[in-house]
């Protein structure tokens, strides 16, 4: 999912851009329920381009235009390339549809983007207001030869150009565009349904959160804490990671379980192998009963193949088996790498890489088992005292917070420690 | 005695002084302690955070604390140009800056970058366009200071960040806010700054703390090295009474920008008029200066001896900025907007405060007429 570099250029036409062209992603496959993934979509950018008072969004079939009106090109482009669902953005300059006007923007163009000696180019333009002059095919050859007499960089090639520069000339102006910035691409926010997602606070599930989203999914997060042996540190650093999150949906709802009990009524089993496939079984029943309280469909984890002891194929097996609901792992295939340079560009991995203790490296026993069996796991659960009230009682204790990207949300409990603080002071 | 000193050290207010010596008693601990009175001690600071934040128009995460604005400085400058090694290795600023800024890039320039300085025009005002001309691809930071500590000079700096950021949009922008915060309008967000920084004891804070914006996003290199505290970018237990009592002083400044204005900008009128009619001075301050900071020369006098003279009168002033004082040298900001070496000897700095009055400059007048006189029959004696 890295974003493809353009080809040998040194600049960027950003700054000269009247407007951003939004594409759509994949879902323009889809038939009758195009409108509403379009609508979904337009609402997203609304959203991100609010803001920005002088913005005007112009929708058109297939596209979303984007007028600055002097508002700052690059902070739009920056937040809207996360937008879901968009797959590229294109910096547009608008000028009148006059010849010299065209070719004027054109050579502008180029010349901000300083292409390299030898970049091969080719002009692609479309005539839409057909009372305009000259035809799509002339008008490639009259944009183009002004520009190969300025710029000795360019060289022409007309099937695989490294740099296209595209025109399309309409009744009230022309647009001139030639950069294609990558962005996430994927289905709009939430128009695949929802599910809940099991956030630790560690590199891997932030990144199936994203990832999950990206598909169109809603998610609600849910994390498991252990006072007083974890820090509030610790906990506040999911609140964070949630908030970055946020900056890709809104907004977040987060649902803190306090797992201290459930988690000390294993230690005294004396199966300390089974310690981490009983916990984890525990944590995806308290989410499957948080799951089904929120109307979500599925659970999500950061699961990935072989990672750790939990993620050889016989423990996901014995610890999937704690659910009915659809398990969705989406990084279940992925490298490290892979997963750490996806939790670098989302924004997650500086977080993820503090170093608080959480209730899954506590009492983390010396050799966790990678082969459980599930009968002896199911057994010793069937006669743990209490088991299901605890798990109930879990789930009920449940505190929920609704992160956004700027606000400054901490769990209800904190409140007591908040309200040391002498206001006289400030 | 009158204080003429506020922009060197401005006296704390009492509710400061109190809060200071409150948390000293009851909030001891070490913030980052795990134990309960930890968290309190930390819960603190993250108020004082979101307080700050708000009054600077900021995200809380975008604070950090540091012991003043000279590390602030520091930190921004060094930081960044350490963090970006990567973009190039030149940097932008202008002559007038506080030594904090200013030495920053002569060290920086010692360590193999290239410094431009940009020169001020005759009322110590930057150009935009000039800053924006020498900008170039591998331009890492330009630092402009939002006040001139010696003449109060204004610079324009939402132009300034503007024209900077369409040269090359990744040049980041740093502001030295000391001078210019809760005398002027306008915050981090307005002047499209990146950095910003901040000393609370300019405006009746504490001093010992100091504040820098750093945007959401900006990364900048460590320049202590300890623990993680101030999200790793500053090791070193935090001065929680100062950081408080700091916030605190940053608030009142925010909300009292308007009356001190109001109340201090006539008596400033009324000083630079009088200083105008005396043909023994060169007024270097103008009119379109911060409205707390008033500074003339007396050519062929040395501003120490026209300073002491005036404290046998009852006034304390400073000769141009406090920091640099003591130095025997000319001063780099007067000879940048273009005074000569008498001039530049002999500079006296008026700073006001929101407990001046209308007697208050009625006294200095006289005051000043009165060291005029005793100099002159001093020097006839003397020839």
């Amino acid at each position: 999912m890295k974003p493809i570099e353009p080809a040998r250029l040194a600049g960027t036409s950003i700054e000269y851009a009247d407007m951003l062209l939004l594409r759509f992603g994949e879902f323009t496959l889809k038939g009758k329920n195009r409108t509403r993934f379009e609508k979904t979509m337009l609402r997203h950018v609304r959203e991100i381009v609010k803001p920005y008072s002088r913005a005007r969004l112009l929708k058109e079939y297939g596209r979303i235009y984007v007028e600055l009106n002097g508002e700052p090109a690059q902070e739009l482009l920056e937040a809207l390339v996360k937008v879901f669902g968009i797959s590229s953005i294109s910096p547009v300059k608008a000028v009148r549809p006059a010849l010299e006007e065209i070719v004027e923007a054109s050579l502008r163009f180029i010349e901000m983007l300083n292409p390299e000696p030898g970049t091969t180019f080719k002009v692609n333009a479309r005539r839409v207001w057909k009372d305009f002059p000259y035809g799509s095919q002339e008008m490639n050859r009259l944009v183009s030869a002004p520009l190969l007499k300025a710029f000795q960089a360019l060289s022409v090639d007309v099937r695989t150009p490294e740099l296209e520069l595209r025109v399309e000339v309409r009744e009230q102006q022309a647009y001139i565009f030639c950069e294609s910035i990558p962005a996430v691409g994927g289905f709009p926010l939430g128009t695949n349904g929802k599910a809940m997602l099991l956030l630790s606070g560690g590199i891997d599930s932030p990144v199936a959160a994203w990832s999950s989203m990206r598909r169109g999914l809603e998610v609600e997060c849910v994390h498991f804490f252990s006072y007083p042996y974890t820090s509030r540190e610790a906990r506040q650093k999911v609140v964070d990671l949630a908030r970055v999150l946020s900056r890709y949906a809104g907004k977040i709802r987060l649902h803190l379980v306090p797992f201290t009990e459930v988690q000390t009524s294993f230690a005294g089993i004396g199966q300390d192998n089974l310690m981490v496939t009983l916990m984890r079984r525990a944590m995806l029943r308290i989410a499957t009963a948080l799951a089904e309280r929120e109307g979500a469909l599925a659970l999500i984890t950061g699961e990935s193949l072989g990672q750790v002891a939990s993620q050889t194929l016989p423990s996901m097996n014995v610890i999937g088996r704690a659910t009915e609901l659809p398990l969705l792992r989406p990084l279940v295939m992925m490298d490290k790498a892979e997963i750490v340079d996806l939790a670098k560009q989302i924004g997650t991995y500086d977080l993820s890489i503090l170093p608080y203790e959480d209730c899954c490296t506590l009492f983390l026993p010396k050799s966790p088992t990678t082969n459980p069996n599930l009968q002896i796991v199911e057994k010793i659960e069937a006669t743990l005292p209490g088991y299901a009230d605890r798990l109930a009682e879990a789930a009920a204790a449940v505190i929920t917070v609704e992160v956004t990207p700027h606000g400054d949300e901490r769990p209800a409990d904190e409140a007591d420690l908040i309200a040391t603080v002498n206001e006289e002071w400030f | 005695m009158i204080y003429w000193d506020y922009a060197a050290a401005a006296p704390p207010y009492d509710e400061v002084a109190r809060t200071v010596e409150q948390l000293m008693r009851l909030h001891y601990a070490n913030p980052s302690s795990l134990h309960r009175a930890g968290a309190e001690a930390a819960a603190l600071i993250e108020r004082a955070r979101e307080v700050s934040a708000a009054a600077l128009g900021v995200l809380p995460g975008e604070i950090r604390f540091t012991s003043g604005a000279t590390e602030s400085n520091n930190l921004a400058i060094k930081g960044a140009a350490l963090q970006y090694t990567g973009r190039g290795r030149h940097i932008i600023t202008t002559e007038i800056e506080h030594p904090s800024v200013y030495e920053s890039c002569l060290q920086l320039q010692q360590m193999g970058w290239e410094v431009t300085f940009i020169r001020p025009d005759a009322n110590g005002t930057v150009n935009p366009s000039e800053v924006a001309g020498a900008v170039r691809r591998d331009t890492v930071l330009v630092s402009v200071m939002h006040v001139n500590n010696e003449i109060g000079s204004v610079q324009p700096l939402a132009e300034i960040s503007r024209a900077v950021k369409s040269a090359n949009p990744r040049t980041l922008f740093h502001v030295d806010g000391v001078q210019g915060f809760g005398k002027l309008p306008g915050d981090p967000r307005d002047f499209g700054a990146d950095l910003y920084s901040l000393s609370p004891h300019k405006i009746r804070g504490p001093r010992g703390s100091g504040l820098l914006y750093v945007k959401e996003g900006v990364q900048l290199f460590p320049l202590l090295s300890g623990g993680s505290h101030e999200g790793g970018l500053r090791a070193g237990t935090e001065n929680l009474p100062a950081i408080v009592a700091g916030a605190k002083a940053v608030r009142m400044a925010s909300e009292w920008r308007g009356e001190f204005v109001s109340r201090i900008l006539p008596l400033r009128n009324r000083l630079l008029a009088f200083l105008r009619e005396i043909p023994e001075f060169i007024v270097n301050s103008s009119e379109k200066g911060a409205p707390h900071i008033v500074h003339f020369s007396y050519p062929g006098m040395k501003g120490e001896v026209m300073a002491r003279q005036l404290e046998q009168l009852g006034m304390l002033v400073s000769t141009r900025s406090a920091c640099s004082s003591r130095l025997a040298e000319p001063s780099r900001v007067l000879l940048a907007i273009g005074r000569d070496e008498s001039a530049a000897l002999g500079g006296i700095r008026i700073s006001f405060g929101d407990e001046h009055t209308a007697g208050d400059v009625a006294a200095l007048e006289q005051a000043l007429l009165g060291a005029i006189k005793a100099l002159k029959i001093a020097e006839g004696g003397m020839r």
